[in-house]
């Protein structure tokens, strides 16, 4: 019985994908340890780290999605909760530095020297303690999304005005974190970490282990998603996306079931920034700054909104593409390119990479059996919300 | 500067307090030439030892002869150009041309001897001569050189140039001038240290009249040893002179904000027009903003090539263009993209920050990622006083231009029949449609429309930014901004928006800082929306979602 919402949430896709992660999250690191560089089979260290990234990208468009794809929640400032998480992480890592930054000041992180300071703020207390920390990486941005949210769904601030009014507390939030007198670091943010729980952040051992975490945070955000998304709570947020007032009138608090997934949304995106952090060496305010938001929207569109495994998708794909346009010669063209993908996929590809699998899929599974569909229930929970989310076609 | 009555009663205090010594001074300065020319040879004989302290007393003492040598002297001794003989004993210098003159007489000098080197100077001398000639060029033919001089003496605050200054005001005929005269009078009166309490007070009314930074400085650094009378007077100045500045602060930050808001107006309200007739958000808005500069850019640019005698007009000739050329890829976009997303608000918002990126990029490629270099017509550099506030002249016809393309699109939508169909689509579409209005056309001249007075915009903001492909970014969230907070379907809601922005960002700012003030809006913005989530000059309807 107590089983039931966890096998309900997991069909054969579900599976595959978490064992896929699983998988991932294992072999890779092992591939690049314990495999020496000569092998065909060794992964090095610089795509391990790349990947890394976009382990922590795609969970953070897993939280996009919960919300975009399932509630009708357009946050154009979700990489707020991603920095603020890698803010908290970034402050434990500061502090983990100790004597050994340039200052060699045992309490006070570098920036704060030079600025002269002479204690450390009241709100820099307790990051020594990564368990402290991690309780940051979850509360700030849940604290956060809890109030905004609040706010916003009770006075029934929806669509296009959500959306801009996100941007804009990213963007506030970005201005402030410039600030020097901030206590953040300004615009340098924090960086030159040494050691997270005593190991050292550069070694190639730490960063294969950050990799597997990452890998398995995405896993387990996923499973959550998915089990929320299968449950009946799940439903109600898709009838709140597609036709709010109508669910308001059958009496269900719209307002409470927004907050919950926005809040619970803005803590894996924190989650996802503090898994970040680590691997890139460096968390500074243009994280916050909108374009930033908007871009790890387009991954979800690119995969597939309302898929949970496209957010993910879509996110690796967008970035590694990323990664490759503007590495090369190529470089000036990547604004092309993504300027692009928004307006094609918008035009073209409204259900993304993955909805339009399912959507080709069931379709052929309604021409093959045409009569009664077997276990409505779950499958109606992915199909259903993946032809809903198109439902009003390009035309 | 103080109004015109005052300053005529102040003058009258003045001339009758210091008529006589005035006079005096006045008569030995154009006294006979013969003692002029006595006191002259008397006062170079202190160059001749070449010693730092003599020279310093003999510049001094040249000075005071009044003679119209002096001048040339002392510019002499600062350049290097003032020669001593040590036999002769006898002081020359070396004109501009390169002749050497008898110091004494300013002829050629008849024999000119082989030991001639230049008098030294050290820094303490520099000083000298700079009080010296401050105080000489006071009687100056050249009304802007006796003006500097005025300057000088009111920061040197010189009690050496007292006489000088005392001449100079007699005898000015200029009201600026003998204004700054009276006000160096002043400020070195305070600070005399044998000067009679009475004259130092005069002297504070005189100041307090002056009532900028500069006499607030001197009113509250009076040097030791002043009375207490005197003390206290001061203080209640500083005190008078503050609050005045003060409340010229609060104007000044105003006019700011005004100008701020009519920056912002001019960005938000074609974003507001096209938000209220098809309810999507235009991401792509700022570029628009941003292609407007450019054309501007271009059209000068062609204009410096071929006619620079027609660019004062170029701004002129840019307007139209600016309008059309924005206009048009507003239509275009409408046409190829936005028309297939329609009931879909989100995916155009993604679609147009798309178009945004590509067309800042396209503007990157095309023209670099420089700033362009966009000047100012003649008619259009260059300030006014009002009081104590600065008016540049960009500033106020960007306010004016605003306030003309506000009420020229009132017009248009008050008067014309794209007016009654534009409004008719805001308020209800469907409706609109069933009475035989063609929605898709007006969305398409709607976004036009918008799009043109975005490169309206971007025109005045090219007078005032830096035309970079980035403009128009800085630019979309403000307007946003005003949009949210000013409602939509109503543009009296949009200029309330926007200038209320702007003042309250300006007057916040001297608190705050700029970039907390800022933020300081946008929290205010975010709670604001709690209370009004449709603006503050929402549609009225009676749909439960609008």
């Amino acid at each position: 019985m107590t089983l039931s919402p966890l096998t309900q949430a997991l069909n054969r896709g579900a599976i595959a994908f978490i064992l896929l992660l699983a998988a991932i999250g294992v072999i890779v690191p092992i591939l690049n340890l314990l495999v020496p560089p000569s092998s065909p089979f060794h992964v090095s260290s610089y795509y391990v780290a790349l990947f890394g990234k976009y382990l922590c990208y795609a969970l953070l468009a897993l939280s996009i999605d919960l919300i975009w794809g399932y509630c009708g929640i357009l946050s154009l400032g979700h990489g707020a909760f991603f920095a603020l998480g890698g803010y908290a992480m970034g402050m434990y890592l500061m502090r983990q530095i100790g004597g050994r930054g340039v200052y060699a000041n045992p309490i006070l992180p570098d920036f704060m020297v030079f600025l002269n300071w002479t204690e450390l703020p009241l709100y820099w207390y307790g990051f020594q303690s990564f368990p402290y920390a991690i309780l940051m990486v979850l509360l700030v941005p849940g604290v956060l999304a809890f109030v905004f949210g609040w706010f916003a769904f009770r006075s029934r601030v929806t669509g296009v005005y959500l959306s801009i009014i996100t941007q804009a507390l990213t963007f506030a939030l970005m201005l402030a974190f410039f600030r020097n007198n901030f206590g953040f670091g300004g615009n340098n943010g924090l960086t030159d970490f040494k050691d997270i729980l005593g190991f050292n952040v550069q070694a190639q051992g730490t960063r294969a282990a950050l990799f597997g975490i990452s890998a398995f945070a995405l896993l387990i955000g996923y499973v959550i998603c998915r089990v929320i998304v299968t449950s009946k709570l799940g439903m109600v947020l898709v009838a709140i996306r597609d036709a709010e007032t109508r669910t308001r009138f059958l009496g269900y608090r719209v307002e409470s079931y927004k907050l919950f997934v926005f809040t619970l949304s803005a803590c894996m995106a924190g989650v996802a920034g503090a898994l970040y952090v680590p691997q890139v060496g460096i968390i500074n305010p243009s994280e916050f700054s909108p374009a930033n938001s908007i871009e790890a929207v387009i991954w979800v569109a690119v995969g597939g909104r309302g898929t949970l495994i496209g957010a993910a998708l879509g996110a690796v794909v967008v970035n590694y593409a990323k990664t490759y346009f503007t590495s090369g010669f190529l470089a000036p063209y990547w604004l092309f390119v993504l300027g692009g993908l928004f307006v094609a996929v918008t035009l073209f590809l409204p259900r993304g990479i993955v909805g339009t699998i399912n959507y080709w899929m069931e379709r052929r599974r309604d021409k093959a059996m045409p009569a009664a569909r077997p276990d409505a229930d779950s499958a109606a929970a992915e199909d259903g919300v993946a032809s809903a989310a198109t439902a009003r076609p390009a035309k | 500067m103080p109004p015109a009555p005052c300053r005529g009663l102040m003058m009258r205090c003045l001339r009758n307090g210091f008529l006589s010594f005035a006079v005096m001074v006045w008569v030995v300065l154009l006294g006979t030439s013969a003692a002029q020319a006595q006191d002259l040879e008397k006062a170079l004989a202190g160059f001749i030892a070449d010693n730092f302290a003599d020279t310093d007393s003999a510049t001094a003492a040249v000075a005071k002869t009044g003679s119209p040598l002096a001048i040339s002297i002392i510019e002499a001794l600062q350049d290097g150009r003032l020669l001593f003989s040590g036999e002769q004993k006898q002081v020359f210098l070396r004109n501009r041309a390169g002749a050497v003159l008898d110091a004494a007489t300013g002829k050629p000098a008849a024999n000119v001897p082989a030991d001639l080197s230049p008098v030294r100077v050290n820094n303490r001398v520099r000083r000298a001569i700079d009080a010296a000639l401050g105080g000489l060029t006071l009687l100056s033919p050249d009304p802007t050189r006796r003006l500097d001089a005025a300057r000088a003496v009111f920061k040197s605050k010189d009690p050496a140039a007292l006489p000088a200054l005392l001449a100079a005001i007699e005898k000015e005929t200029n009201p600026t001038i003998r204004q700054a005269l009276t006000e160096a009078h002043a400020a070195v009166v305070l600070f005399q240290a044998d000067a009679s309490e009475a004259a130092k007070i005069q002297a504070i009314g005189v100041l307090r009249q002056r009532g900028d930074q500069d006499a607030l400085a001197l009113l509250s650094s009076l040097p030791d040893g002043t009375p207490d009378g005197v003390k206290r007077t001061a203080q209640d100045a500083a005190g008078a002179i503050q609050t005045n500045l003060a409340m010229w602060g609060g104007v000044q930050n105003v006019w700011y904000g005004l100008s701020l808001g009519s920056v912002l107006l001019l960005a938000a309200i074609g974003l507001a027009i096209t938000f209220g007739v098809m309810g999507v958000i235009n991401m792509a808005h700022g570029e628009m903003v941003m292609l407007g500069a450019y054309t501007t850019f271009v059209v000068q640019e062609l204009i410096r090539a071929h006619n620079p005698a027609l660019f004062d007009y170029s701004l002129l000739i840019a307007i139209p263009l600016a309008f059309f050329v924005a206009g048009f890829v507003g239509i275009l976009i409408e046409r190829g993209v936005i028309r297939f997303l329609y009931g879909r608000p989100l995916e155009t918002l993604l679609a147009t920050w798309g178009i945004s990126l590509i067309l800042q990029q396209a503007v990157r490629t095309g023209f670099g990622p420089t700033n362009k270099d966009v000047g100012n017509p003649s008619w259009m550099s260059g300030a006014f006083e009002v009081g104590y506030i600065t008016v540049t002249y960009n500033r106020l016809w960007i306010i004016v231009f605003t306030m003309t393309v506000f009420f020229l699109l009132l017009a248009l939508l008050r008067f014309t029949h794209l007016g009654l169909e534009m409004r008719a689509v805001t308020q209800n579409r469907a409706m609109a449609a069933s009475m035989g209005i063609r929605t898709s056309r007006v969305d398409a001249l709607t976004f036009g429309l918008g799009s043109g007075i975005a490169g309206l915009a971007g025109v005045a903001l090219s007078q005032i930014d830096n035309v970079s492909p980035n403009l128009g970014q800085g630019y979309i969230i403000d307007s946003f901004m005003v949009v949210v907070f000013g409602g939509v379907g109503n543009l009296w809601g949009t200029l309330v928006g926007a200038f209320t922005l702007g003042i309250a960002n300006k007057l916040l700012e001297p608190y705050a800082g700029a970039v907390l003030a800022k933020i300081a809006i946008l929290v205010l913005i975010i709670l604001f929306i709690q209370k009004r989530p449709r603006g503050l000059f929402a549609l009225k309807g009676r749909a439960v979602e609008a």
